[in-house]
């Protein structure tokens, strides 16, 4: 066949495939991933999401850096078992500040989308200290050592820096107080001991949010003295999923659909 | 030429670049050991001085050594690199099992394996070491050794670029160890498959474009009029998982003295930037990449051409043009659109057709000698690697169906999946091309101990359906519980009840894991002793396998038919 034969011409200049390879795999990526920087049910901001407080951003990186994500995910899908398991089902909004997204692939624990006031700071510490004392079946990993390893937040300010630039809307006020908001949350008696601080940490995070009660401040690990590792995480773990009010949500109108 | 004086003084241009860039990579890293504050990069900064100044070193030693001025000689193949890839894939292929082995047994036997002093070993840091292992360092070790030998072969040239190779080779080498390193420190990026962070990956990018020309450059230098088949599927490999890598790790560093960085994009646009990666990743790393291994190395042991030229073609171009859109069946039922996910679903389902076209061009190659199953092992081995490839490309698809994979999503069942690919397929045909290359860069007539390689098939086999059978039975089990209900109209189990009932799939899976793994410590200890030149006692009568000797088998594509 004739057109069996051309490909020789491919065969023959090493450019003309290089150039004919990436033209071809290129296609279906484009096509793809383009339209969701302009959808609008992919870029919809929804009420009560705001950008993650210092203490929680910490707790996020350290839920990274445990490799979390590789047995819990945080993506409730609209399934009927789902829902009823683990809550709403979860909205492209609500991991729109998530660098990277932490929606995961795998179950081998349960989903933690809305684990967020699920359980008492003291199941987290008990959980997280020795996982088999409270689930005695459960697989999991002890993290004994977040109760005691301070939480070491010099980068949390940098972080958040390099997070505004891609876009989370950080204001001046939330990146120049960072390290006081981060231990005025842990710490409800927080008072600095020098330079000046507004304490006015839930009202920023308030402000963003659009709704009240987003914000909690206290001794996550009990402790308000120490600012620790698990301070951190469980703030986290205690905020994930309570963004967005779904009383007030309208899961059935026509652009919510899917 | 200048280059010809030059290489008469004993310095070459490429020792002379190759040289002035590391050189450059030594300063930064005593940078960032010097001034870094964040301590984990600083470990990486100190680490990465010393692994510059041993290259420097041995360069040294290495030009030092070369009296006769030859430094690379053009009428030669470079065999060297590639005894050196075989090396290196075995090596990084056992630790990337023993890996794997202990991580299945972490969840086996959580309250034997945790210890609470040591929290780096715990199962989150230590999965991205067994994936990125097996993957990038194993696969990826192959995947070197094998394109070199094969665009040498193919186009009857030595590799171009000098030093270049040998730069690429060492410098994947390093990214290995910086990237795994990391994750057991916690440096990561928090992307599946994709966890080195921005440094790391900065040094893969140059890495990767440093293979793309050392490869482009031995085809242009080729003294054969085309381009063979498997070369395609190697420059459709390089090429695209340069794309992939580089669009998917996207990043803005916190500073320039830290390890740590924050990705481009989040939430959705990550989810679907991240899997159409995570599965190209596996279309293009482990199935195109793996695709020039099966079109080489099959007809060469063979000794038959390649079944069908047009087959070939299509399957190519069909083959890389569907991958690319299947990375939505990873998101079904999730926040991404439903037009995004039903166009992945559609494109997977498309796939059965290349792939098994792939395979089917494969398997008939063997036509005419198919006796070699019974005669050959290491044939043997490859020939079931394509049956594997070909089942697991028809579950691939199954599970991308919506309805499907609400059940198998998130379950054992994909873990179950991706080792029916990664060992069966993945696992066999690198196994079945360092055979070859064993026997072939060494150049014996045969391996050490044929009866060896039966061992190491048979064990390496029933790991595998243990493992899969296993986590079929666990996997569609934890679904089905999931999503029970009992007669009050409750959900039947709680989540740990699922959990508690995957134990005994779990020792299977173990078991199965283990049973590959010293299938991997044969044959390393085979290949070893054919390295030295040996053979077993009582098979020194044993069929002489093919050699590799003269022209390749299809040099030029000129159809079979």
């Amino acid at each position: 066949m004739a057109l069996f034969d051309k490909h020789a011409l491919l065969e023959k200049h090493s450019m003309l495939l290089t150039v004919g390879i990436l033209v071809v795999v290129a296609i279906g990526g484009i096509i793809e991933i383009a339209p969701l920087f302009y959808l609008s049910n992919t870029i919809e901001r929804v009420n009560g999401m705001r950008p993650y407080t210092p203490l929680e951003l910490a707790g996020r990186e350290i839920y990274v850096r445990e490799g979390c994500y590789v047995c819990h995910s945080q993506m409730v899908r609209p399934l009927r078992d789902e829902v009823e398991r683990y809550g709403h089902y979860s909205l492209a909004a609500e991991s729109m500040y998530d660098h990277p997204f932490q929606w995961g692939s795998k179950r081998t624990g349960p989903d933690l989308a809305r684990v967020g006031g699920k359980y008492s700071d003291e199941w987290h510490m008990d959980h997280m200290r020795d996982p088999r004392s409270v689930v005695p079946e459960s697989i999991m990993p002890p993290y004994t050592f977040m109760v005691d390893r301070p939480l070491d937040f010099s980068q949390v300010q940098q972080t958040m820096q390099a997070m505004r630039l891609v876009g989370v809307p950080y204001t001046d006020a939330m990146i120049e107080n960072a390290e006081y908001d981060l231990l005025a949350q842990a710490n409800p008696d927080f008072y600095p001991n020098s330079g000046d601080y507004d304490g006015a940490l839930v009202d920023r995070y308030t402000e963003a949010s659009g709704r009240e009660g987003t914000v909690t401040v206290r001794a996550f690990d009990g402790d308000a003295e120490n600012i620790t590792e698990m301070d951190a995480m469980i703030a986290y773990l205690q905020m994930l999923g309570t963004l967005v009010d779904f009383e007030t949500y309208e899961a059935d109108s026509l652009q919510n659909r899917r | 030429m200048a280059t010809t004086t030059m290489q008469k003084n004993g310095i070459d241009f490429s020792v002379l670049t190759v040289g002035l860039f590391v050189g450059v990579f030594t300063l930064l890293a005593l940078m960032v050991a010097a001034w870094s504050p964040d301590p984990l990069f600083n470990i990486h900064g100190w680490l990465s001085l010393g692994m510059s100044l041993v290259a420097i070193l041995a360069i040294c030693f290495w030009a030092a050594n070369r009296k006769d001025g030859k430094l690379f000689d053009e009428t030669q193949y470079e065999d060297t690199l590639i005894k050196w890839g075989v090396g290196v894939s075995m090596f990084w292929g056992v630790v990337g099992i023993l890996v794997g082995f202990v991580i299945a047994m972490q969840l086996t036997f959580p309250s034997l394996l945790y210890f609470e002093e040591f929290g780096f070993l715990n199962f989150g840091r230590l999965r991205p070491l067994h994936t990125s292992a097996v993957i990038f360092a194993f696969g990826g070790n192959v995947l070197l050794a094998t394109s070199f030998h094969v665009v040498q072969r193919t186009c009857r040239t030595r590799i171009a670029g000098g030093m270049w190779p040998w730069f690429v080779f060492w410098g994947y080498q390093a990214f290995i160890v910086l990237a795994a390193t990391g994750y057991v420190m916690g440096v990561t990026a928090g992307r599946e498959y994709a966890e080195p962070e921005w440094y790391v990956d900065l040094w893969l990018t140059i890495v990767w474009v440093a293979y793309l020309l050392v490869f482009l450059g031995t085809i242009w230098k080729r003294k054969e009029p085309h381009i063979y088949v498997a070369n395609w599927f190697y420059l459709a490999f390089i090429v695209t998982i340069a794309m992939l890598h580089i669009v998917n790790n996207l990043a803005v560093p916190i500073s320039p003295l830290s390890s740590q960085s924050v990705s481009l994009m989040a939430g959705v646009q990550d989810a679907l930037t991240q899997w159409w990666y995570g599965h190209n990743a596996v279309g293009f790393f482990l199935t195109a990449g793996f695709l020039a291994i099966m079109y080489y190395y099959i007809p060469k042991r063979a000794e038959r051409p390649v079944f069908s030229y047009r087959l070939s073609i299509v399957h190519f171009w069909a083959l890389i043009f569907i991958y690319i859109w299947a990375g939505p069946h990873h998101l079904h039922y999730t926040a991404l659109p439903q037009w995004a996910q039903t166009l992945g679903m559609t494109f997977s389902i498309m796939l059965w057709m290349p792939s098994w076209g792939g395979m089917i061009n494969g398997l008939m190659t063997l036509s005419g000698a198919w006796d070699k199953l019974r005669t050959d092992p290491v044939i043997r081995m490859m020939v079931v690697s394509l049956a594997f490839y070909g089942m697991s490309t028809f579950e691939g698809p199954l599970m991308s169906v919506r309805a499907v994979n609400s059940l198998s999503h998130y379950t054992d069942w994909t873990i179950g999946h991706v080792h029916s690919g990664a060992l069966g397929w993945v696992g066999f045909i690198s196994f079945g091309a360092l055979y070859c290359l064993a026997q072939w860069m060494w150049k014996r007539d045969r391996l050490y101990s044929a009866n060896m390689v039966e061992w190491h098939f048979w064990t390496a086999t029933i790991g595998i359906v243990l493992y899969i059978c296993s986590m079929w039975v666990s996997g569609i089990m934890e679904g089905l519980m999931w999503r029970a209900y009992n007669e009050f109209g409750f959900l039947e189990y709680t989540f740990v009840e699922t959990v508690e009932a995957k134990h005994i799939s779990y020792i299977i899976r173990s078991l199965g894991g283990l049973l590959y793994l010293v299938g991997a410590l044969i044959m390393s200890f085979n290949i070893y002793m054919t390295a030295k030149g040996k053979t077993r006692k009582g098979e020194e009568d044993h069929v002489h396998a093919p050699t590799n000797d003269g022209i390749p088998a299809r040099a030029e594509a000129v159809p079979a038919e």
